[in-house]
């Protein structure tokens, strides 16, 4: 059976070869936090890293990934969300519906491996997401920062932490 | 922070654990559906009333109905009923209870309906009484333990005190006995001004699983057993099937069946939804398209036309002879705008989970009323609502399209009938979602003013010609014709979704046209449209006649103090009494709905070649009492985003009977690139409550159309923008 290196784990998967990696991930592997949201590469909502390359994965299929390829979804991203664009997301309450929010992640997390510190325009040329509940503004502010030298005030949101912190 | 991110924050979706839960409604949740270990190790604790239950850790799980779709309302609730139980908010959860729940108990949570924003001002008063009764309670469990009077104790972040004594205790040590008390008679509730926990910036107790990708929404579930399907109906409305041939994918690999739903749709069921899709790709169909296979939008805009001037029309709103006034008038300003179809796109595609036997069904869908899920389910199911339940999960984006009307529910339970026992999971693709949406009824409007010779409106008549909702979703609330619904922003004087312009004469009158296309409750509903023809219009008579659009407006509003003091406040913070930086022109809009006072100031510039920067937007809202503005802030800037998106490239047009627009490559949505930065004014006066999910999507197009006419001179009165050039002449 053909493998896939996923959150650095060699895993089996039983599917036809032109299946986009999208729906081995949900329905073969299980990792449902890759959203399906337009089947056409168009809103971001299925992005995973490949060797850190952000990909949309509802068009790639999944016999043109290599073994020998590095996976990243949003499950391998950190173990319990500790990455700092997971961090500035809650930090900022990032999400309202939150569907489209893990490929946002995703994008932002290997914007910032390439940038360490963007700018606007690097923001909205890397960050082509679509967000129909309307995140744009605390994306931005989340990716800034989660940025070298950023902080979560910045933002000047003054979120109130169940653990008394104030973001 | 890490520590705080955990899953034992928050359990909505999973309904906390069986054994937190009443006695008696054990959640059939299958293993899969849950996070393993969500609340594991509990000790079973009895609700101390419908609303909050204790448990011996003193972890507080506040029961939430109405349903959570992004919009922040879940944890507003909740800190109505922490503020009044005086609990710590550190240790709050949430659980949905289930519709059948509900009707078990005579509706005890009250309505599920999540739409028209009023998913907090619509229970404000019983969630708050449900905390303060819990509250109640559990201080005189105390009492009773010590024997001494409840008045003389104290409850605070959970802990209670008898000052006298010295004594003190905790809420899941007392909430056993609490459990068994008769609820006080009468509770009175904190003036809003010693809130604590409500009106604070608190943070959402949903955000840590959407940032770790563990959130389950409906598309992710997944039960033992579970098979997929993928859904067909005829892309012409009112078209049916002729003929399907099975037998041509029966051979392909994972696919269980080829089902009939209805009259007009086919599902393929197969191991994997991939391979139901692709099954379904090829599956030769062949179509009764039926009688509307040749309506267009554009014959139906001759209908609309035709409408402006019929004789048939019903009024909405009127004070004097707005006619007589016109027809007197030594001057007449007179405009027609349009608003085209739109889609509400949500994130996720309509999905449903259904498993059904002869003797139970059960759905697990995200919705935005549970009962009427249920009720759905049921109806197709062919069972008794008692047999019957429905599981709510977090949704991927409602806006409306998954309250009224759950034609996805009802497709599922069908194709789960020919499969009795087994878990049959329903995903629409994104072009199904877009062919098959409840679309926001398409309008047009002809307004004519009056003038005077010194430039007053004598009179204004706005006749709105188009669709109503009511008649597509609730025929039976059309009564003598009308559709009150249709005249939203528009009403007299009152709290609800008034106009805030006082005339001389006003004539507001509705001819109503409903093509083929079915309409939905599309967030903002008419006042989207209703901002729109109304803001624009002002605009141009205050251009028609020389005067300042903030002038005009003040003077119209002098009788609406709430109306004009979001106005003024937003012409404040934009600096309205300044010139802009050169280059940047700027475009006023208010407006009334949704219980809420909103107003908006835009600020663009437009090139030489006619692109558009949206540079700035300044937005106020008064919303009576504001519960959480952080999460208030997050409703209307995110409203500037749908809103925005409608305004610049929305619209769902009808060609051969079928909707043209099937993905975001024709549908295309506002991207962060050309986000304006926002400025969120929250002002609540008190005295009233009021939503915010939905009014500022109102303001956002009129209050950038007319910054596009101050800089450009050129008025756009149909939408979208994309079908228009701003390029200078």
């Amino acid at each position: 059976m053909p493998s896939l290196n996923v959150n650095g784990k060699v895993r089996s998967y039983d599917a036809e070869p032109e299946t986009p990696l999208l729906w081995v991930l949900r329905e073969q592997l299980g990792l449902t936090g890759t959203k399906y949201g337009c089947g056409v590469a168009l809103c971001g909502a299925c992005t995973v890293h490949i060797d850190g390359v952000p990909t949309r994965t509802c068009v790639r299929p999944v016999s043109t990934v290599k073994v020998t390829e590095k996976i990243v979804t949003i499950e391998g991203l950190s173990a319990n969300g500790s990455h700092p664009v997971q961090r500035a997301w809650a930090a900022l309450d990032v999400p309202q519906c939150g569907f489209c929010q893990t490929g946002m992640i995703m994008a932002a997390a290997a914007l910032l491996k390439a940038k360490p510190n963007p700018t606007d325009a690097d923001i909205n040329a890397a960050m082509t997401n679509i967000c129909r509940c309307g995140t744009y503004n605390r994306v931005r502010a989340a990716i800034h920062a989660a940025a070298k030298g950023g902080s979560v005030k910045s933002a000047g949101l003054a979120i109130q932490h169940a653990d008394g912190s104030t973001t | 922070m890490t520590t705080s991110l955990s899953r034992r924050r928050f359990l909505g979706s999973s309904a906390a654990a069986a054994g937190t839960l009443v006695v008696g409604f054990h959640i059939p949740f299958a293993g899969a559906a849950m996070a393993p270990g969500a609340a594991s190790g509990a000790t079973p604790a009895p609700e101390v009333n419908a609303w909050v239950v204790v448990q011996p850790d003193d972890t507080v799980v506040i029961r939430i109905a109405r349903s959570e779709m992004g919009q922040g309302s879940l944890t507003g609730l909740a800190q109505l009923v922490a503020e009044e139980l005086h609990c710590n908010w550190a240790k709050v959860t949430t659980e949905f209870p289930t519709p059948g729940q509900n009707l078990a108990r005579n509706r005890i949570w009250g309505s599920f309906s999540t739409g028209g924003s009023r998913g907090i001002r619509e229970s404000q008063d019983y969630v708050r009484k449900g905390g303060a009764t819990a509250r109640m309670m559990l201080v005189q469990a105390a009492a009773d333990a010590w024997k001494v009077p409840a008045a003389e104790c104290v409850a605070a972040e959970s802990v209670i005190t008898h000052p006298p004594s010295g004594r003190k205790t905790t809420y899941g040590k007392v909430a056993a006995a609490a459990a068994k008390l008769t609820p006080p008679a009468e509770v009175k509730l904190k003036d809003p001004k010693d809130w604590k926990l409500a009106g604070k910036r608190l943070a959402r107790l949903d955000t840590v699983d959407k940032v770790t990708g563990k959130q389950i929404y409906g598309l992710d579930l997944k039960l033992p057993g579970l098979v997929n399907a993928a859904i067909k109906d005829c892309p012409v409305f009112g078209g049916k099937i002729k003929s399907v041939d099975a037998a041509a994918v029966m051979k392909r690999r994972g696919v269980k069946k080829v089902v009939r739903v209805g009259d007009s749709a086919v599902a393929v069921v197969a191991d994997t939804w991939w391979r139901a899709k692709t099954a379904l790709d090829v599956l030769p169909i062949e179509w009764d398209y039926g009688p509307n296979v040749k309506e267009s939008s554009a014959a139906f805009a001759q209908v609309l036309k035709a409408g402006l001037d019929a004789n048939d029309a019903v009024v909405g709103n009127s004070s004097g002879d707005a006619r007589a006034a016109i027809a007197a008038a030594p001057r007449k300003v007179e405009a027609v705008y349009s608003y085209p179809h739109q889609n509400h796109a949500t994130m996720e595609t309509m999905n449903a989970t259904a498993r059904w036997t002869p003797e139970r069904c059960e759905v697990w869908t995200p919705t935005q009323n549970g009962e009427a899920a249920l009720a759905a389910a049921a109806e197709a199911a062919d069972l008794p609502l008692a047999k019957c339940e429905v599981y709510k999960l977090l949704l991927g984006g409602g806006f409306g399209r998954r309250g009224a009307v759950h034609d996805w529910v009802r497709q599922a339970v069908a194709i789960a009938r020919e499969m009795p026992g087994t878990p049959v999971k329903l995903i629409w693709s994104r072009e199904e979602d877009m062919l098959h949406g409840r679309y926001h009824p398409v309008t047009q409007c002809k307004l004519t003013a009056g003038l005077d010779a010194q430039g007053s409106i004598t009179g204004l008549h706005m006749r709105i010609s188009g669709q109503s909702i009511l008649a597509g979703v609730f025929p039976q609330n059309i009564k003598d014709g009308k559709d009150p619904v249709v005249f939203q922003g528009l009403n007299p004087p009152g709290p609800e979704a008034s106009i805030g312009y006082t005339f001389p004469a006003l004539l507001i009158d509705h001819a109503m046209r409903n093509p083929t296309v079915p309409p939905g409750f599309w967030r903002g509903v008419n006042l989207n449209q209703n901002a729109i023809y109304l803001e624009c219009f002002i605009d141009e008579v205050a251009h028609a006649t020389g005067q300042d659009p903030l002038a005009l407006r003040r003077k119209l509003m002098a009788s609406s103090p709430k109306h004009l003091a979001v106005l003024n406040a937003v012409a404040e913070r934009v600096g309205w009494d300044k010139p802009p930086a050169k280059g940047i022109y700027r475009g006023l809009a208010q407006t009334m709905g949704f219980g809420s006072y909103v107003a908006a100031c835009a600020e663009v510039s437009v090139a030489d070649d006619g692109t558009l920067k949206m540079h700035r937007i300044v937005a106020a809202t008064d919303p009576g009492h504001a519960v959480n503005p952080q999460q208030i802030e997050a409703q209307v800037e995110g409203s500037f985003v749908y809103g925005l998106s409608a305004a610049l490239y929305g619209e769902c047009t009808v060609k051969d009977g079928r909707i043209e627009q099937d993905n975001f490559t024709t549908y295309q949505v506002l991207r962060m690139d050309e986000m304006p930065a926002v400025e969120t004014i929250v002002m609540p006066s008190g005295g009233f409550w009021g939503g915010v999910g939905e009014p500022t999507i109102a303001v956002a197009a009129p209050a950038v159309l007319n910054a596009i006419f101050a800089a450009t001179g050129k008025r756009i009165r149909d939408l979208p923008l994309k079908n228009h050039s701003l390029k200078k002449a």
